[in-house]
């Protein structure tokens, strides 16, 4: 069910960007809800995190992945069982970076009454592609923003598209985004315990993701448009100075109306994973609890039951047994 | 809030690096280049009229190329003439490199690799 | 359990394919041998946790009190502005799977809502409808109102979960189960919901200072027969103290060590140990339990029951504290001591009296681990050895989860383990260290009524022991875990057989010279070992 409501949703979408244009809403999506979007998508992300950030962590409880720090002929393992910051960087860099934890993944399954496991590592790999190549697709629309063109991203459009293929010319990441989002969906239609488990709100995301890959890899290679005119209109935006040039083709309007869904949707969604995993308690604290004290500001005061009260109850039979007692 | 001081660097941080364009272009106004200004023309080789400019002038070359190179048909009839499929002495036959490609494409960030084969003598590949 | 299912008949059940139905729409099931009893009155009334009564989970009416949602939500909102670990979790998840075949008790039931990330919907879901505002769409935003139904599903699932974090290591944003089992206790037990199992023990150590409600005289006693029982085995004469003032060191171990066998043999090798070193230590009747059920209940009955120890070490004027072998108990020690009950500035900086080692790892809790002591000391060259005093045994180790992903206190156990033992081998590396399997009695499921379920939780580590057994002729599980030490035997019983259930330190005490030419015929299970005479001819 919630497949079938995302896909409408995003197609959905898709139809109402391609009729308001077709109305001559050009105003609107080609100015008005890519800057509504934008401040949407900052507002809402600070919030969020701010939001977080008003709960404490009132216990040291990092995730230890390795041997800890104790005696120094013991070897640590510093980067999943981090003693120092450095170290806690580290292990950030790797799981924002490379996703550490899920290149651990494995395949559990029973056979014969066996548990066997299996190295499983498609999802790290599927989805380290899939965020890698969005990463490297967002910024290499940094053409459309900047005049003149810095050569870093000139840069990184060429080895985008260094096999040559076609013109213009494949760019990889595109292809990849596309081909990585579509795993991540196939997994979630075929593995039966990840679909069992997904919601609309894993599916919309993904699908909003690839419509906007294939609107956008459409707009390249086969419904042209012209991009002379894109750029003046995205400029426009940047500088604050806009205009919606006449004649950009409807397919640049859908590309860009999915894309401020996109970024009106994040902060409202799991997609802010992308702030959570900073904060993740469980990876981001050093695994000093007994060498420095984590202070809890929120530290209750509990009624406990004294030794005295203790003693009191027991005096005669700890008498009785030679155990020392505080009053005769 | 807790942990403030981490956490509002970051939040700095990012909102730094995803408004970049904001600042990176700020107070400036950026003109397009004057011959871009130009409404895209049809493509034309001599008399014959072409696909659109703009958005399918590189096929049409790739096509050219492939034509050429591999089928040896270098040349097309119209109208009882002869026109050569060229990039270099078809089109910058006439039009100027700089105004007519370079500008064009440095403006949108798109490299042809026309230029690692095709230069003039004295000029340097641009590869 | 009377008539307990055979092995073939329980693993036939198992079934990984989830119901046609969506989960939000199959109700749940209380299956017999997978739900708790239900927490008596007068244990929830001592121990000051508020609505108890005589209820029972199968009950159609569990008699919550008729403002329970309100508490409910009112206690959720207030966890989620003292957790930051519990609002992030909540917002986080993307539902990739990756947690779901990674949890023991999906392994062994095939139950979907046993997935680490369906157990934490249960929760989320109700987290959305109340919490955010796309929540307000309901359903399709994955929202479920609070209601009777949602509410003892929560409850079901929070008692099949043992916080064992083994899904926190595979998560791409380290979404630890642990605490969302946690917070969701936290909120069952506003409600009065609290299981016997956790209930009667947290009363028990409320009041005598352990969970098995020993109080101080047989305390005394359980340990004259372990002194009367060494001395015959070794000829040694132990002399243990209690509630001694003035001792350099307090000791703190589970209760279960001087309790009940394995864990007996596992105390022996203490005291042993100690008597050989000459330390001047003492015992606590009062501080006399190791774990804490209030790990299990909520955060402020954790901080209660831990206070003790402290509280003994200041007022018997000890040095420093050195520990047993106990999981949850370390998770507590190591993660959560210092912050509730510290500073303890009343103490020293721990050093170790025999070898001066500093432990700089411990210098502000000022409480050490048994295996890093001991580790120590044999580094050190201060210990020898008849390893072959333990030929007959060949261990394997099984890692507690909490030593393990709440410490990674790895490499400590097995030095020792290895300077004890000839023959020592590691059960596949999916199934140790950080991806060790839970025993599947963690976190206060050690209860009978619910043997089935743990008999399938314990599955996965089960399988492993009989992976070793059946490659390296394992006979040994050792352990550093006072539950593992309660649970592993009827478990590899009931899944392996012939494979017994040890602490390090028995091994260690089986093998410790105690002077020169000491002769030891017995090991300190009261056993003979095998071929010892011959040995000594060739000696």
């Amino acid at each position: 069910m919630g497949m079938l409501f995302s896909l409408v949703a995003v197609i959905a979408l898709a139809a109402i960007a391609f009729i308001g244009v077709k109305l001559g809403l050009l105003g609107l999506f080609g100015i008005i809800l890519p800057y509504l979007a934008i401040i949407v998508f900052l507002a809402g992300f600070i919030m969020k995190v701010v939001k977080w950030g008003k709960s404490p962590v009132p216990f040291h409880i990092p995730t230890t992945c390795g041997q800890q720090k104790s005696l120094p002929w013991i070897k640590q393992n510093k980067l999943d069982n981090p003693s120092s910051t450095l170290g806690v960087i580290g292990r950030m860099a790797l799981e924002i970076l490379l996703f550490r934890s899920l290149f651990r993944n494995l395949k559990t399954d029973m056979k014969d009454g066996k548990v066997i496991y299996g190295s499983n590592k498609w999802l790290w790999l599927g989805s380290l592609a899939f965020h890698l190549s969005f990463f490297v697709v967002l910024v290499r629309h940094l053409r459309f923003f900047t005049e003149p063109v810095p050569g870093w991203v000139n840069m990184i459009d060429a080895v985008d598209g260094f096999m040559q293929m076609g013109v213009p010319h494949l760019l990889m990441t595109g292809v990849v985004l596309l081909a990585a989002g579509g795993y991540l969906f196939l997994r979630r239609v075929f593995n039966q315990q990840v679909r069992y488990i997904s919601l609309a709100a894993d599916y919309f995301p993904l699908f909003l993701i690839i419509g906007v890959a294939l609107s956008g890899i459409l707009m390249r290679y086969f419904i042209k448009v012209d991009i002379v005119k894109v750029k003046e209109l995205t400029m426009g935006l940047a500088t604050l100075n806009v205009s919606v040039p006449e004649g950009i083709g409807v397919i640049f309007f859908i590309h860009l109306f999915l894309i401020s869904v996109l970024f009106a949707y994040f902060p409202f969604s799991k997609l802010m994973h992308l702030g959570g995993i900073f904060l993740s308690p469980t990876r981001n604290l050093v695994n000093n609890s007994r060498e420095v004290r984590h202070v809890n500001p929120w530290n209750p005061e509990v009624h406990v039951h004294t030794y005295e009260e203790y003693e009191d109850e027991f005096r005669e039979l700890m008498k009785e047994e030679g155990i020392p007692v505080e009053k005769e | 809030m807790y942990n403030g001081g981490k956490i509002i660097t970051g939040l700095i941080i990012f909102v730094a690096l995803a408004t970049f364009p904001f600042y990176a272009n700020f107070g400036k106004t950026v003109e397009l280049p004057s011959e871009l200004e130009a409404e895209p023309d049809e493509m034309h080789l001599g008399n014959i009229p072409l696909v659109n400019m703009r958005s399918e002038h590189m096929k049409l070359l790739d096509q050219w190329r492939d034509e050429v190179v591999r089928g040896g048909k270098r040349f097309i009839e119209y109208d009882g003439d002869e026109y050569e499929k060229s990039l270099q002495n078809g089109c910058l036959g006439c039009h100027e490199k700089q105004e007519f490609c370079t500008k064009c494409h440095t403006y949108a960030g798109v490299k042809p690799y026309c230029w690692s084969c095709h230069f003039a003598e004295g000029e340097e590949g641009l590869l | 359990m009377a008539n307990k299912p055979k092995p073939d008949e329980l693993l036939s059940n198992i079934n990984y394919k989830p119901p046609r139905t969506q989960w939000t729409d199959t109700p749940v099931e209380f299956k017999k041998g997978y739900y708790c009893y239900a927490g008596r009155p007068n244990n929830l009334e001592y121990i000051s946790l508020p609505h108890g009564r005589k209820w029972s989970s199968t009950d159609d009416d569990w008699q919550l009190v008729d403002n329970w949602k309100e508490i409910f939500l009112e206690g959720m909102e207030n966890l989620l502005k003292k957790f930051r670990s519990f609002r992030l979790f909540m917002d986080i998840c993307v539902r990739c799977g990756a947690c779901a075949d990674k949890c023991h008790f999906f392994i062994g039931t095939g139950d979907p809502k046993n997935m680490p990330v369906l157990r934490a919907e249960l929760l989320r879901s109700i987290y959305r409808r109340y919490f955010t505002i796309s929540g307000k769409l309901g359903k399709i935003a994955g929202a479920r109102d609070l209601t009777e139904d949602v509410f003892k599903e929560l409850w079901y699932y929070s008692y099949q979960c043992t916080e064992c974090r083994r899904c926190s290591v595979f998560c791409p944003y380290g979404i630890d189960t642990a605490e969302i089992t946690m917070m969701a206790r936290e909120l069952i037990n506003l409600l009065g919901c609290c299981t016997d199992w956790i209930s009667g023990p947290l009363a028990n150590c409320y009041r005598t200072g352990n969970h098995l409600g020993l109080q101080p005289h047989t305390i005394k006693s359980n340990f004259e027969y372990m002194v009367d029982d060494l001395e015959e085995f070794t000829g040694v004469r132990v002399e243990p103290t209690f509630n001694r003032k003035g001792a350099e060191l307090l000791f703190v171990t589970p209760s279960a060590d001087f309790f009940a066998e394995p864990g007996m043999f596992t105390c022996m090798g203490y005291l042993l140990l100690f008597h050989k070193l000459g330390l001047d230590y003492t015992w606590s009747t009062y501080a006399s339990e190791g774990g804490n059920f209030g790990l299990f209940t909520s955060n402020e009955m954790m901080k209660r029951i831990n206070s003790k120890i402290y509280a003994e070490a200041k007022r018997l004027g000890v040095k420093w504290i050195l520990g047993g072998e106990c999981g949850h108990m370390w998770r507590v020690l190591h993660q959560y001591m210092d912050t509730m009950n510290g500073p303890a500035d009343f103490l020293e900086e721990p050093v170790s009296p025999i070898t001066g080692t500093k432990f700089e790892n411990a210098k502000s809790t000022k409480m050490v681990h048994i295996t890093e002591f001991t580790a120590d000391l044999i580094k050190n060259g201060k210990l020898k050895f008849d390893k072959s005093r333990n030929d007959h045994i060949i261990p394997t180790f099984h890692d507690s989860c909490n030593t393990s992903r709440g410490m990674g206190l790895f490499e400590e156990p097995r030095y020792v383990i290895n300077s004890v033992c000839n023959q020592f081998h590691e059960m596949p590396e999916n199934t140790i260290r950080e991806q060790t399997f839970c025993c599947g009695s963690g976190s206060g499921l050690n209860a009978g009524e619910i043997e089935e379920l743990r008999l399938l939780g314990g599955l996965p580590r089960a399988n492993a022991v009989k992976y070793v057994k059946e490659k390296n002729g394992v006979n040994m599980l050792s352990c550093i875990c006072a539950i593992d030490r309660a649970v592993l035997p009827p478990l590899v019983d009931y899944w392996v057989g012939d494979v017994d259930v040890c602490g390090v330190h028995e091994l260690v005490g089986n093998a410790l010279i105690m002077e020169e030419g000491e002769k030891r015929e017995i090991d300190l299970r009261g056993e003979p070992l095998p071929g010892m005479e011959e040995k000594e001819e060739e000696d």
